[in-house]
């Protein structure tokens, strides 16, 4: 790779690198996403190098492995251009076919292909599989054509190209200006707006200034942030450098958890490649304008992806949050100013400054704009990442781009923003999703994770496991959610077993209110939305398990009886042979009877019987 | 000196730049319940015992005084529904935790709490996690003996992975920094153990009363240039 010296010499490159490339010549674009990679996707690519070199097709057939394509429920995804043809699920056994139907017979191998799950329809195309129907892909435009790790890829499809335009046609002034006529507010959370966080810390008097790209996505079922480093981690670079050269900084860090290794693998080897070519580093391109950027790994603190904990973080200290002002912006990083924004949020300014502001405030809402990208998880037939406008419904979401519940459920709630987001039931199915709306129900934006559950999940259950996970991610440091969380997490399990009592309800929101009002960081201050939206909107569950001791959605199974059908018993004794307590027994080849005084409700009679005989009912109390 | 002028309960005053709510406040002499704020210690904002609110209604927020500096034309509550309902609370909560401590039996007391609705996880508990003794190892002391360890549900005071650090000069600031009297240390035949390690105590040349751990007449030594010798008189000798 040379090492790139003026505007002219990237342009000259840029425009070989193109010359390289045929339009129309065939590529095999395995993905290796967070979700296919632990399907098999390396081994699947492997076998396409393979029929290729046996079919004499190597050098006329490219073979990448990209980013995440998206649907992770189907992979390990293929997709063949220029035809545009989605393969679906598969497997090492089907590369011979798709080998020999696609890339030497030019047909399709309609088995693998999205199929109406209604009316058997196939569709063949990327563009006809209604989960990419009514997607806007900004960010995660890329992330199915171009190999991760190569810097040409990059290149080809336009990058840097904003970089070019920044150093040499624009001051740093009218980047901020350009950033803020966008509307664009930070995805990480709390959504404030990027262009006045940028200015906050321009204005700030002083030579040192810090970028900081928070990667330490933490939430559970969410891996939008990842699916963007592993996939396009130049995006990431670029916008970073974007910022930067805005505000005036000299260095930047990308904070990733080392949960993330193929991420940090991959940012690593851009940031490499950049400074090799001279995109990073100093006098780039010969602007005068010099900045590089270091990786720096967390160790999977769900709260240090609080800003202020994770510049404490970088800085070697305790991931713990310090209070606010001074924000950031005017001292952050080792006391210095330092614009901090998430991955999703760099991602999307080299596009911001490419097509214009205008352009991008076009799209979504009055004051949410742009796009956003969920990470579609839980009770839903199409999981995986979904990028829209924002302002789509939850209903499209969730159910034409999701293709609804599986098992032919019904929906109960969408968890949204991560487990200190809120619980929305389905009389809000059909609010549009954007910052403002999201919090008038109680819930959040957060960093953009969706957990679809359906009628099998128990709300208080729901809550318990959100607090329960955020009490142990609590750093502890202030006393309302340390102590409020730990309160929250033994009512929770005193109702969920049974020894609930009336006046604990109150109690709760009265600890829920303290902690939303006077804890010291967001994580704290946003803790309370699990069990604050489900006492709002699903209380009469919670009503069951105090007064009559039930868990109507039969998860709770302190609460449960577990009785034998005699008419369906078989006699296998499946359940008798599981049984840890020896609670079941019977006569020889008749049905089988639960001694309820000796049952611990375990639930394994349940899970091993295979006539269903072993009913789950209602307790007894 | 600059000033600011902000309103605190309606009152307006102006006050130097710089200062805290909590400094704004006690200069007009409104009284702001503190626990884990000590004026020669940087505030951390850990128990939030000092919440005021702020702005105007609706758009009001609770911050905590010991950090939150005077803006000009700030509207401040010391005193608010919203404020006394979250200290409350926050007693309440760490009478729980620590039904013993005498100083949150008697804060509660004053705000009218005798009883925490609360289970206690370990009434024996003392520690509020309050972090004035790690302050004051770090920032007065200079040594960064001890320091916070793992995050809820397990976190503590501790010396580095346990153990007796090399770090404490076994001066016991923290034992007397702290508001509940948790850090234990022994004091007897000469020798102080505290954090798990134990001191020789050095005697006045004088006088013959003990002064100090030898280590930290060595570190006060280091300090200052002098030799240690020179620490072997106690001050009431001098």
């Amino acid at each position: 790779m040379p090492k790139i010296e003026s505007v002219d010499h990237l342009t000259e490159y840029r425009r070989q690198v193109r010359a390289r490339r045929d339009p129309k010549q065939q590529q095999v674009l395995v993905c290796s996403g967070p979700g296919c990679l632990p399907m098999g996707s390396t081994e699947v690519a492997q076998a396409f190098q393979e029929q290729l070199q046996e079919k004499g097709l190597q050098g006329k057939v490219v073979l990448k492995s990209t980013g995440c394509h998206g649907l992770c429920a189907h992979g390990v995804r293929v997709l063949l251009r220029p035809q545009e043809i989605a393969y679906q699920k598969v497997t090492l056994e089907d590369v011979p076919e798709i080998v020999e139907t696609s890339l030497v017979g030019g047909g399709v191998v309609e088995r693998l292909v999205y199929h109406d799950p209604v009316s058997g329809q196939p569709a063949v195309h990327k563009s006809e599989v209604p989960f990419y129907q009514g997607q806007k892909p900004l960010v995660l435009r890329k992330l199915d054509e171009i190999d991760p790790e190569s810097l040409d890829d990059y290149l080809a499809l336009g990058g840097y190209r904003t970089l070019r335009k920044v150093l040499f046609k624009m001051t740093p002034e009218e980047v901020i200006e350009a950033v803020e006529r966008s509307g664009l507010r930070g995805r990480g959370g709390a959504g404030f707006l990027t262009g006045r966080k940028w200015r906050l810390c321009r204005q700030v008097p002083g030579e040192l200034k810090f970028v900081i790209c928070n990667g330490d996505e933490g939430d559970p079922g969410a891996f939008m942030d990842r699916a963007v480093m592993e996939g396009d981690p130049h995006a990431v670079l670029e916008g970073m450098i974007v910022g930067a050269f805005a505000i005036g900084a000299r260095q930047g860090y990308i904070y990733v958890r080392h949960e993330y290794p193929l991420a940090v693998k991959r940012l690593s080897q851009a940031v490499e490649q950049a400074r090799e070519f001279g995109l990073l580093g100093t006098n780039i391109l010969r602007s005068g304008f010099d900045f590089d950027i270091k990786i720096s790994q967390g160790s999977g603190a769900f709260v240090c992806g609080e800003e202020t904990a994770l510049i404490a973080s970088i800085e070697g200290n305790i991931g713990e949050p310090m209070p606010r002002p001074p924000y950031p912006a005017q001292q952050g990083l080792f006391d210095l100013p330092t614009v901090i924004n998430n991955v999703e949020t760099w991602a999307n300014v080299p596009e911001i400054i490419n097509m214009g502001p205008e352009w991008f405030a076009s799209l979504g809402t009055e004051k949410s704009k742009g796009t956003k990208v969920f990470s579609l998880v839980g009770a839903v037939n199409h999981t995986g990442l979904v990028e829209v406008p924002m302002g789509t419904t939850l209903r499209q979401i969730i159910f034409e781009l999701g293709g609804g519940i599986p098992g032919g459920r019904e929906f109960k709630a969408v968890q949204t923003g991560g487990p200190s987001g809120g619980c929305i039931p389905k009389q809000f199915l059909d609010l549009p999703v954007d910052y403002d709306s999201l919090q008038e129900v109680g819930s959040i934006m957060g960093s953009g994770g969706m957990i679809v559950m359906d009628t099998t999940s128990c709300m208080v259950d729901v809550a318990r496991y959100f607090i329960s996970f955020l009490f142990e991610e609590s750093c502890g440091k202030c006393t309302p959610c340390r102590e409020g969380l730990r309160q929250l997490l033994s009512i929770l399990n005193d109702i969920t077993s049974g020894q609930g009592k009336e006046e604990h309800l109150a109690l709760m929101e009265e600890i829920c209110t303290t902690m939303a009002n006077a804890s010291l960081c967001g994580l704290g201050q946003s803790a309370a939305n699990p069990v604050l939206t489900t006492l709002k909107y699903f209380r009469e569950e919670y009503e069951a398990h105090i007064r009559d001791k039930k868990c109507p959605a039969l998860v709770c199974r302190p609460l449960l009886t577990y009785t034998i059908d005699p008419e369906a018993c078989t006699a296998c004794l499946a359940c008798v042979r599981e049984c840890p307590v020896g609670a079941i027994s019977g006569p020889k080849k008749e049905a089988q009877h639960i001694d309820q005084d000796l049952c611990i409700k375990c639930g394994r009679c349940h899970d091993v019987c295979q006539f269903d005989a072993d009913t789950k009912l209602r307790s007894k109390s | 000196m600059e000033e600011v002028g902000l309103l605190i309960n309606g009152i307006y005053l102006k006050v130097p730049q710089g200062y805290t709510l909590l400094q704004a406040a006690q200069h007009l002499g409104v009284d702001i319940p503190t626990l884990c704020y000590h004026p020669e210690l940087p505030s951390e904002g850990n128990c939030r015992l000092c919440v005021v609110e702020i702005g105007e209604h609706p758009h009001t927020r609770l911050v905590n005084s010991c950090t939150y500096p005077a803006e000009s034309g700030l509207q401040v509550q010391t005193h608010s529904e919203k404020v006394l309902q979250a200290r409350r609370m926050t007693l309440e909560l760490l009478l729980a935790r620590a039904p013993k401590a005498k100083i949150i039996q008697d804060m509660a007391a004053e705000m009218g709490i005798h009883e925490s609705r609360f289970p206690s996880e370990d009434p024996n508990e003392l520690c509020i996690l309050c972090g004035l003794c790690v302050r004051t190892c770090r920032e007065v002391v200079g040594v960064s003996a001890i320091s916070m360890a793992y995050r809820t549900p397990g976190k503590l005071v501790t010396t580095p992975f346990l153990e007796p650090s090399d770090a404490c000069i076994g001066c016991g600031s923290c034992a007397f920094i702290c508001p509940t009297e948790v850090i234990p240390y022994i004091e007897q035949d000469g020798k102080r153990i505290i954090w798990g390690r134990e001191f020789e105590m050095v005697r006045c040349n004088v006088c013959g009363n003990y002064i100090a751990p030898l280590a930290q007449l060595e570190y006060w030594a280091k300090l200052t240039g002098e030799p240690v010798e020179h620490y072997f008189v106690c001050r009431d000798c001098r």
